[in-house]
This record gives C-alpha cells, sequence and structure tokens, in this order.
C-alpha cells in the first residue's frame, strides 16, 4: 500500500456565484491548487472530478469543465456523479493500483440556478418515491422526527449544533452563513419543514474545490507538511428509506471503523453534514467524544456546496494540519438522502 | 470594425510547435490584456424535462397494477415478515423475492414532517404532511402523503388508511394520500376491506410515467455572453489563449490547451472553410425547420483555431466540399437579436476552395488560425 498524501488544496463558495460558467467558476481554483505545488496538469499521473448534471440542467455539463484542466495532450481522466470526496477515492484507488505518483482532483455544483430541495427528489425511487416529489428537507425531517422522539437528541441540541456552527464559521471566509445566533433565538424559529428550523439546514452555496495528491517522497518533495491518508473507505445503506434505521448510520459506523476512526487520538473531525440531525447521528456514528472539535470550520452547515461539501471537509482538514492546530483529523462525506451513503477518511501531517 | 482576413506573421508558440499550419498572429485584439470587458451576463430560464416511462418488471408492475384494482401488496421477505411496498431483492442480502400478499389499507404513522408550502412538482391541492407509514400486515414502511390542513393534526403513532383517486392508471399516485383514521383499537375502519380482485385476470402494469421537470435560470457565464451580445452586432468573437496565441471559438473563458483562463477576446471574420461536413436526409421530429437534406458543417473562421457547427446553406449540398469557402448569412438587421441563431447559416463565397495541405489536422486544434492557404 502506498502513503497517500494532500498536497494543496482549493476552495470558494459562495451563496451564488450567477455570473460565471462551471469552468469559469473553476479555472482559477484549478490553477490556484497546481500552483501551490508547482505543477502542471501534465505532471498529474489522474485527474477526477465530481459534479451533478442536476444542478446545471445541463447533461454531460462535466465535459465541459475538462477543459479547464488543460487536456491537450489527452490527460487520464475519470468523472463520478458523486461529491468530489468520492472523486478523491477513486484517485487514491488509482494511485494505489498504478505507477503514477500524482493526482489531481476537484469537484463543484452551482445549486443556485435552480431550486435544490427540489432537484434533490430525483435521486429518489423513481417508482415509488420520485412521483410524489417530496423535496429533502422534508425528507430529512423524517429523520429529524425519529432521531427526536428516539430521545438520541433533543431540538435544543440540535439549536446548540446549529449555534456552534454559526460561530465556528464566523472564522470561515468560505462560510455563507456568519450571522451569529444564540440557541434560545434560533430555538424561537418558526420550523421551515416540522422538525426543522432554517438552521437546522445547511446554507446552500455555489462554489467548488480543488486538491491535488501525491505519493510518499514526492508528496514530501511538493509540500512542507503533506497530510497524509491513513484510512479511507466508504460504504452504503440501502436505498429505501422504509427499510432502514434512519436514526443511525450504519454505513458511516461501518467506514468510519475501517478507515481508522478510533484507533488513536482525533484532534478535529470535519462531518459532511446537510442538517444538525445529520451531524447527530454521524457524531455517534463514527463514535467521537467531546475531546474531538466537530466541524471548526462551520461545516456543511455554513457552506453546503452540493457536489463539493465533501471534498470541502478533506480540504478543511488538511488546511488545518498544514496550519499546526493539530494532528490528526476525520474528514467525512456523504451522498444520498438521509446520510445513505457515507466515506470516511483519516488524516494525518507528517 | 476591421474584419481580420488571412492574417499573415508567425506567432511565438509555447506548444505544439511541430504543427504549425497557417500563419499569423491575432491582432485586433479587443481590450488587450485587461482582461474581459465588462458586459451584461445573460441569464435565461431553462426547463429540463425528461419524459420518462419506466418498465416496471413482475414484481413493482404487480404492485402497481394492485394500486390499479385499488388494492395494496407487499412481498414476503425469507424471515416472512411483509415489505411495502414490495422490491424485487430484499435490501438486506439481495436474494430474489416474489411472493405478493395483500396487506391492509390502514396503518400507522412512523414518523412524518410537515412540508410547507405545496412545490410545483408535486401532486397534490394543498400542502401536504410526508410520513412513513407502516400499512397495517407489512412490517416495513411506505413514503407517501398524510392529507391533513397542518402540522397541529399530525402525531406520530396515528392511525391512517388510503385515499384513492378515482382514475387509476397503475402509478404510485394512484393513492391520492392518506387521511387520518380511527379504528384502533378494534377496528371501525372504513378502509376497505381485502379485495376479491384477481390481478391475473386483470391487465398487468407494465410501464409506469415518471416525467421529470425542472426549472433552472442558466448563465452561459462572462465568455459565452460576451459572444452572444457581439452576435447582436453582427459580430462573431473568440478568445485567444495567452499562452499559445490560439483562438477559440465560440469563447468559453478557457483555453483547452492550456488550462488556463483566456483573457483576451478577439474579433474574427465571419467568413471561412468546411472543414468536414455532413448531409442529413432523415427528420428530425423536434426540428421541423430543418428540411432534409441538409448540409451540417464544421466551419473554420479566418482567425480561428478550430472549426465550429454551422448550416451550409444557398446551395445543394452535395455540392459541399472540404476547403469550401462560406461566408455567415445573417438575419435581417431588424431581426438581429443576443442570439447565435442570428446565424441563419453560411452560404459559398464562390472563392477559390481552401488547400487543407495535411488531411491529419482535419478536427484538430490549430497552433494558429488554420487556413493553410495565405494570400
Amino acid at each position: 500500500m502506498k502513503d497517500v498524501a494532500m498536497v494543496s488544496f482549493a476552495q470558494r463558495q459562495e451563496a451564488a456565484i450567477p455570473n460565471e460558467s462551471e469552468v469559469e467558476m473553476m479555472i482559477p481554483l484549478m490553477e490556484q491548487a497546481k500552483d501551490a505545488v508547482g505543477l502542471t496538469q501534465r505532471d498529474m499521473g489522474f485527474t477526477c472530478s465530481g459534479s451533478s448534471d442536476f444542478l446545471a440542467g445541463q447533461a454531460f455539463s462535466f465535459v465541459m469543465t475538462i477543459d479547464g484542466t488543460g487536456p491537450v495532450p489527452p490527460i487520464s481522466e475519470s468523472h463520478v456523479e458523486q461529491d468530489g470526496a468520492w472523486a478523491l477515492y477513486e484517485a487514491w484507488v488509482k494511485l494505489q493500483c498504478e505507477d503514477i505518483d500524482t493526482a489531481f482532483v476537484y469537484s463543484y455544483g452551482k445549486s443556485s440556478p435552480g431550486s435544490l430541495r427540489d432537484v434533490l427528489a430525483t435521486q429518489m425511487d423513481p417508482y415509488y418515491v420520485a412521483p410524489l416529489w417530496p423535496d429533502a428537507y422534508a425528507i430529512e425531517g423524517l429523520a429529524a422526527r425519529m432521531l427526536l422522539e428516539s430521545g438520541k437528541v433533543s431540538e435544543r441540541q440540535l439549536a446548540e449544533t446549529a449555534s456552534r456552527s454559526r460561530l465556528n464559521a464566523s472564522t470561515n471566509p468560505h462560510a455563507v452563513r456568519t450571522e451569529q445566533k444564540s440557541v434560545e433565538e434560533i430555538l424561537a424559529e418558526p420550523y421551515l419543514s416540522d422538525p426543522l428550523r432554517p438552521s437546522d439546514i445547511g446554507a446552500s452555496a455555489d462554489g467548488g474545490a480543488a486538491m491535488v495528491l501525491a505519493v510518499g517522497d514526492r508528496a514530501r518533495s511538493l509540500c512542507e507538511r503533506p497530510v497524509w491518508i491513513r484510512g479511507i473507505d466508504h460504504r452504503s445503506d440501502a436505498h429505501t428509506l422504509g427499510v432502514r434505521d434512519l436514526t443511525s448510520a450504519s454505513s458511516a459506523a461501518i467506514a468510519a471503523n475501517r478507515s481508522g476512526v478510533g484507533a488513536d487520538r482525533i484532534d478535529f473531525a470535519e462531518l459532511h453534514a446537510p442538517f444538525t440531525t445529520s451531524e447527530a447521528v454521524l457524531t455517534q456514528a463514527l463514535g467521537l467524544d467531546d475531546s474531538v472539535s466537530v466541524n471548526p470550520s462551520g461545516g456543511a452547515l455554513a457552506a453546503n456546496t452540493m457536489m463539493a461539501a465533501g471534498l470541502i471537509r478533506f480540504g478543511e482538514v488538511f488546511e488545518r494540519i498544514v496550519r499546526g492546530d493539530g494532528d490528526r483529523g476525520v474528514a467525512h462525506a456523504t451522498s444520498g438522502p438521509c446520510l445513505q451513503q457515507n466515506l470516511v477518511a483519516v488524516l494525518e501531517g507528517e | 470594425m476591421r474584419r481580420l482576413r488571412r492574417p499573415t506573421g508567425v506567432p511565438a508558440l509555447a506548444r505544439n510547435e511541430q504543427s504549425v499550419v497557417g500563419s499569423a498572429p491575432l491582432s485586433d485584439v479587443r481590450d488587450p490584456g485587461e482582461g474581459r470587458m465588462p458586459q451584461e451576463v445573460l441569464q435565461a430560464p431553462l426547463v429540463l424535462e425528461y419524459p420518462f416511462i419506466r418498465t416496471t418488471g413482475p414484481v413493482l408492475g404487480r404492485f402497481l397494477t394492485g394500486l390499479r384494482e385499488g388494492v395494496v401488496l407487499g412481498v414476503k421477505r425469507a424471515d416472512g415478515t411483509v415489505m411495502c411496498p414490495p422490491l424485487e431483492y430484499d435490501p438486506a442480502d439481495a436474494s430474489p423475492l416474489g411472493e405478493l400478499v395483500e396487506v391492509q389499507q390502514t396503518g400507522t404513522v412512523v414518523s412524518w414532517s410537515w412540508g410547507g408550502p405545496l412545490r410545483d412538482q408535486q401532486p397534490f391541492t394543498q400542502p401536504v404532511a410526508w410520513a412513513l407509514i407502516q400499512l397495517d400486515g407489512a412490517d416495513t414502511t411506505m413514503l407517501h402523503a398524510v392529507l391533513v390542513d397542518g402540522p397541529e393534526q399530525m402525531s406520530t403513532g396515528m392511525r391512517v388508511q388510503t385515499q384513492w383517486r378515482e382514475a387509476r392508471e397503475g402509478h404510485i399516485t394512484d393513492i391520492r394520500g392518506f387521511v387520518p383514521c380511527s379504528d384502533e383499537p378494534d377496528g371501525t375502519s372504513s378502509a376497505k376491506p381485502p379485495s376479491t380482485v384477481d390481478l391475473d385476470t386483470v391487465e398487468p402494469v407494465q410501464s409506469v410515467r415518471t416525467p421529470i421537470r425542472l426549472s433552472y435560470s442558466y448563465t452561459p457565464g462572462r465568455a459565452l455572453s460576451q459572444y452572444l451580445h457581439a452576435m447582436k452586432e453582427k459580430r462573431i468573437i473568440g478568445d485567444r489563449c495567452g499562452e499559445t496565441g490560439q483562438v477559440f471559438v465560440p469563447p468559453r473563458g478557457v483555453s483547452p490547451v492550456a488550462g488556463k483562463a483566456t483573457t483576451e477576446t478577439v474579433e474574427l471574420a465571419d467568413v471561412g472553410y468546411v472543414e468536414s461536413f455532413n448531409i442529413t436526409r432523415v427528420p428530425i421530429a423536434t426540428r421541423p425547420d430543418l428540411q432534409p437534406p441538409y448540409c451540417s458543417a464544421w466551419i473554420v473562421l479566418d482567425g480561428a483555431s478550430v472549426g465550429f457547427m454551422g448550416l451550409v446553406i444557398n446551395c445543394e449540398p452535395e455540392s459541399v466540399r472540404l476547403g469550401m469557402r462560406v461566408r455567415a448569412v445573417w438575419k435581417p438587421d431588424d431581426e438581429l437579436k443576443i442570439s447565435a441563431t442570428n446565424i441563419l447559416g453560411w452560404e459559398p463565397t464562390g472563392e477559390p476552395d481552401e488547400v487543407i495541405a495535411d488531411i491529419e489536422c482535419i478536427g484538430r486544434v490549430g497552433p494558429q488560425q488554420k487556413g493553410g492557404s495565405t494570400s
């Protein structure tokens, strides 16, 4: 098994980026991530991206964004219709399997042109559920009520999570929801989709992220403190909501176990929790105790850039370790309704 | 505005020196070195529709046939429990399932949420509650709507029953929704008892209509907005790569050769040559304006490094050939819009054909402008 590290990262998240095409939005990030380690596209052994046509409203939209990488001469490339964290996973596998020592990963999403909560209805079972067009908040509301009524979490605890996200986001230049609110203020919010309040729901954002991965000594030659991927795994629960226990995320628990969460001290965890309820379920599934700083960036509650929020969790851990805020962190990404699919990685500084 | 036509000179190329075909640096650079000229970035409504018709297979088809006939079916799992709605496989171990059994039309709300104001696509007439409903006789839950006036009428554990549509076709929306009922504990249910319909004797449902319709406000971005604005003035602009000098049209704000943002726009001639073409002899149902036979061509404008698509018009399709010189046929001035449709097509200029010296270059990105022959 090769040691694979993150060596550079760039991100951009804004409430809306209305004036740029996807490729126009991504080029500066791609350049920034490559320039940081002095690499060009020709140095990349593999390139993988993540995006979704349903956000852009355009079939095969990702093929236009590839131009931003500079695929002349042709590059070794792949795309996942998933969050960029899964593109990172594919790149990690490729680095393990092939005689290459660098990879470029990027992902992006512009949700503002459409209505994300409705677009997400199209990911539901196309026979039984999608024709009813339940929006994403209503779906999460079903899990939230089960969670609340099971006693695993209280509305106050959810409000505390929301309030802490806003506080942490205040020092994150990429967060879009930074207005401070106390727990009491959040509890006073009327329900948006009972039992979810506006502050329980991740702030939708447009944006993207780009990252360079490198192997072993190549990584050490590219940056001062590579952040090593010590363990990584992803698992999926069933798609049918009716056969799952929505108060837990067994796929996240398995992925956490297999990636080595719990084997050693963790300084911080960046969890891709699109809702406060998701964070409650994930904290439990990953077995994170109070010693772990959860979502010091504010997390996806502060900026939920569809298709990039998971990769950005990796980037947030990377930047904290590079800065010296800590040595070991957990990055998590999710996809699908109610935390159906979960990817977990343990990351450690050189 | 000066039109580029057979420019001369030899540019310094950062890449692909071996494939220099033409000549010429690009002049007529607008806004040199200052970035893209600020101009209104366009937005337009975009509706994405997929008229999906899905085949159902035997299990889902049987369930939907049941809905059409007013009965609800589940499927038996190996452990004897019943999953409703049924799947063809057990999500726990992927074992195939196929024994369908009727379940009751009453059930219990296991969880619920309030949807808030009705969303555009939702097949209801007023806001609904969403619920996971465990029907009596089933061991899993079904997601559906509960038709009540507000969240205060909802509670976990409440009893509900099906409310059917009058006209049913074998679709999940044949159940209009669920409505509260009070049959607990000893049953005064007004729901239908298990039916006597023999599903083997009725026409089985084999497909289901599940159209998707989503609305967007689409932006083509800065580069294409500028391109479309220029179209209104019968101008064609491209993007110039800062590294290689190559010119791309339509502009996308990026040089795919360098993988860098482009910073210069270039005005191109509205004349060029046919680099490739095909003749279509069958009609396209959604394009009644395209009467076959018609000729689609890959047209390389003078000053451009790549070709782009256009129709060759005002000549017999059979007369079109590689290297043929063509010029844009614009709509009348009073019909010009901010739109690429301002170019009706491309007609022969009658000039001598372009000499395409190296057939291998066809379809490739040229190092500079294509157009091998110089005047």
